[in-house]
């Protein structure tokens, strides 16, 4: 088995794991890359279902052509979706002005753990990987939210042998990783070897991509000529420039994605 | 895995403060595998707290763990040479995160040790190296480090290395490479360095690349079902391959059932992901020709070639839980995908981890500590030894909601050995002390009541009463016909011996039969065991008549059948 089939079958059997211990469960789809390579694999996963919902935690600041993607997946695969919104705090006017971790908290973290109570999940399937950024590097493939959504990092629990951690008393919930240990780039070449639809947004245009996706006053494009995915292949094998650079919220601190994380953001 | 099966999984472990991660973030640096955000992140925090730059940063992300200066948490950070990719590993080297060490070895290939080479081995150097035997490593290394502070000295690498491969070989652990380093500076990480002139081998980046992993030697189907499928009109077995390969058209047999069928297809939701033949570590689906009940836990083999089904066996075990392990509490032990209850009956012994002497329990085992001890289950579940099959040959013990523990298998009592009446490891004696016997009214003669016959192992409870006997809470079983002694201490299996280990200390005597022994005394005990040992089917009769008291402890219900009495 090469390494993308390795990963593969790691993270299905991931998948069915939390599918088969796990009581509400629901994939967090962020319309990114991430995510919709998990898509993919719990199609492959469930032969063709999805026997969970997807959930998009919106903020109202993504980047437009974000959620026309995200409407057109749903109709084509018959996805059931649930989209929420952190809507007391856009009323009262949040945004990035008001400081950017301040905003990522009210409309990522307390949306995000508003919905899970609200539509009570006990297990929360999440497209992160190791090599993002540090505080996901130390992550567990299953990780135990406790009644107030906070991330216990000092203290996780011991986690060998493909036996994760599926009990926990109510009222907490589990985040599910199956990509941990995958890169950006087997992300890539795996969307390259199954030829998975992604979005527009990472190909360039007029000498630029995206190359991470998020809010758009708060995700900047780089200057790239890559206009297919094996162009992107080509352009991760040489960058020296990490991933998450584009993401402004990760710059307003050190801990910045320690911080938000230990509160619940994804 | 393999060399063509993805990554080359290695994990850094060793004392806390010998230098794992300042290791393996010289690796990363020195070999451009960092984006350069993630350097100059810590350019900036370094230079905020007046620091020289920390290499240990690239993997200690958390604030707590660069404040403090150690790791609290295991990461894993992808990295390539030119002739392969590595997922690097770092584990903590403190006592209080032995669990978090373990979370990540556990996911290891290979193993380097690091040793300062002002210090040489401390007590988690030598917990650490007993861990990664447990946990099956089965490529371990040695590093070295800090040989700047010690002048470079060939004496100092030369002595750390014999007491470290001593310590290995009690261990059973394979010696790979040793590697002098000083990681600061970075001699020897990359390059060889001009500092070591005595020094011949590899640098620690030749030696990783030198690694060779052969595949596991398991030929035997081992797939786990993790559910059952019915999303349409097919039932799909779904699980992951752990060893051996599986074809269309098969014959297997699912376990602990031990139904067998065929394999009617193995489907996928792509066309071009349906196969034929499957093997180790896919994630498979599987529709069999007949539909039998099958459940989570289920493990599909092939005929002749299936896991034994045992309720009951020995282990070694490490405890991670605060709360110590306490004979005879229940936890919930889980298995692949099999999970159920278990007691520890016995603690055999605790392993010392730094001197590996075993020592006597006092009926807990504590918070990292590593025990060999006997598990029984409520149910009977497919086990195979691990050194077999690695994937249903260990378990985790669940204390509350966590992971608080897990072993691996070292000896199955399989229900193959129900016949004998007692089991304890190699030690098996046959028994009919427990079972129920009738005169029937028809027959005009003694029978035994037909029913399943249990086994019992050290630790268990015993039924000390039933319909046709009654015995004491403490008491020895002497088996003469395989030599073999039981002691019942508060009616429970305390010990089963070999006869010539055993001495007699005073208390009620029951042969295998259950018929009460004629032993008053050391004196009585040595003449009647010279004449069971010494007797023939000629002196049979008479033996019995001098030493056996059928009427002590049993007596024989009339009765019809079975049902009857």
């Amino acid at each position: 088995m090469n390494h993308l089939r390795a990963l593969e079958a790691h993270s299905v059997f991931i998948l069915r794991e939390a599918y088969s211990r796990i009581g509400r469960l629901g994939l967090l789809w962020s319309i990114g890359k991430d995510s919709t390579v998990l898509l993919w694999l719990a199609k492959k996963a469930f032969f063709g279902h999805c026997p969970f919902p997807f959930i998009h935690v919106d903020t109202s600041y993504k980047i437009p052509e974000m959620i026309g993607f995200r409407d057109e997946v749903v109709g084509r695969l018959g996805l059931e979706l649930i989209v929420h919104q952190n809507k007391k705090a856009l009323l009262e006017g949040m945004g990035p002005e008001k400081g950017r971790l301040v905003c990522c908290k009210a409309l990522k973290t307390e949306a995000l753990n508003d919905m899970t109570k609200t539509y009570g999940f006990d297990g929360l399937i999440v497209g992160v990987r190791r090599d993002e950024e540090g505080s996901r590097s130390k992550e567990r493939v299953f990780s135990v939210r406790n009644v107030r959504d906070e991330w216990d990092y000092v203290n996780q629990a011991p986690e060998l042998w493909g036996q994760f951690k599926t009990e926990f008393p109510k009222g907490h919930h589990v985040r599910v990783h199956p990509l941990l240990q995958w890169s950006e780039i087997d992300i890539w070449r795996y969307i390259e070897a199954e030829d998975i639809p992604v979005i527009d947004l990472y190909f360039s245009k007029n000498g630029e991509r995206y190359r991470s996706l998020g809010c758009a006053p708060c995700t900047a494009k780089i200057k790239s000529e890559a206009k297919t995915v094996s162009d992107i292949i080509a352009e991760l094998e040489k960058t020296n420039v990490s991933e998450r650079a584009g993401r402004a919220q990760d710059q307003e601190d050190a801990y910045a994605m320690q911080k938000l994380r230990k509160d619940g953001y994804m | 895995m393999g060399e063509n099966e993805g990554k080359l999984k290695l994990v850094f472990t060793g004392h806390v403060d010998h230098g794992k991660s300042t290791v393996i973030g010289r690796l990363l640096f020195d070999t451009g595998s960092l984006p350069q955000g993630a350097i100059d992140k810590i350019k900036a925090v370094t230079l905020e707290k007046g620091k020289a730059f920390e290499f240990a940063y690239l993997l200690d992300a958390f604030e707590e763990e660069r404040t403090q200066g150690i790791t609290i948490d295991t990461t894993q950070l992808a990295f390539k040479t030119k002739k392969r990719d590595y997922v690097i590993i770092d584990a903590p080297g403190h006592v209080e995160f032995l669990k978090n060490m373990i979370s990540g070895a556990a996911d290891a290939e290979a193993a380097f040790l690091v040793v300062d080479a002002q210090r040489g081995l401390e007590e988690q150097s030598r917990r650490h190296a007993h861990m990664l035997s447990i946990l099956g490593v089965r490529q371990t290394g040695l590093i070295v480090n800090k040989m700047d502070l010690v002048g470079f000295k060939e004496k100092v690498f030369g002595d750390i290395t014999r007491e470290a491969w001593g310590f290995f070989d009690s261990l059973g652990l394979a010696k790979g490479p040793s590697i002098p380093l000083a990681a600061l500076p970075g001699d020897n990480v990359v390059k060889r360095s001009d500092n070591f002139s005595w020094y011949n081998g590899p640098s620690l980046i030749e030696a990783l690349d030198d690694l060779r992993i052969s595949p596991r030697e398991e030929k035997d189907l081992r797939l786990p079902i993790q559910d059952v499928y019915k999303f349409d009109d097919r039932r799909i077995l779904a699980g992951r391959i752990e060893s051996g390969r599986l074809r269309v058209g098969d014959e297997v047999t699912i376990s602990p059932g031990g139904k067998r069928t065929l394999v009617a297809s193995l489907p996928a939701w792509l066309d071009r992901d349906v196969k034929d033949e499957v093997g180790r570590g896919e994630s498979v689906g599987l529709i069999v020709k007949d539909e039998f009940f099958n459940r989570r836990g289920d493990v599909v083999s092939h005929v002749g070639r299936a896991p034994e089904v045992a309720d009951s066996f020995l282990a070694s075990i490490f405890w991670l839980g605060k709360t110590p392990l306490n004979q005879n509490a229940r936890y919930r032990l889980k298995l692949g995908a099999s999970e159920t209850e278990a007691r520890v009956n016995e603690i055999v012994h605790l392993i010392d981890s730094t001197s590996l002497a075993p020592r006597p329990a006092q009926g807990e085992i504590k918070q990292n500590e590593v025990a060999v001890v006997a598990l029984r289950l409520k149910k009977a579940i497919p086990v195979d030894l691990f050194s077999k099959h690695t994937a249903t040959g260990r378990f985790v013990l669940l204390d509350g909601y966590d992971v608080s523990g897990g072993g691996i298998v070292t000896q199955i009592h399989s229900r193959a050995d129900i016949r004998h009446g007692f089991v304890f490891g190699e030690l098996k004696a046959r028994c009919e002390v427990f079972e129920e016997y009738y005169y029937s009214l028809g027959d005009m003669a003694v029978n035994k009541v037909d029913r399943q016959t249990l086994s019992y192992t050290v630790g268990d409870p015993v039924p000390l009463s039933g319909l046709s006997y009654k015995y004491p809470d403490y008491f020895d079983i002497v088996i003469f016909r395989d030599q073999m002694v039981v002691q019942i201490r508060a009616a429970k299996v305390d010990s089963l011996k070999p006869l010539a280990e055993y001495d007699y200390q005073g208390l009620p005597l029951v042969n295998g039969r259950g018929f009460g022994l004629l032993v008053q005394s050391p004196d009585d005990w040595d003449r009647a065991k010279g004449d069971f040992l010494a007797q023939t089917p000629e002196t049979e009769p008479t033996v019995a008549k001098r030493w056996l008291d059928f009427n002590a402890y049993r007596r024989i219900p009339m009765g019809w059948s079975d049902f009857v009495i």
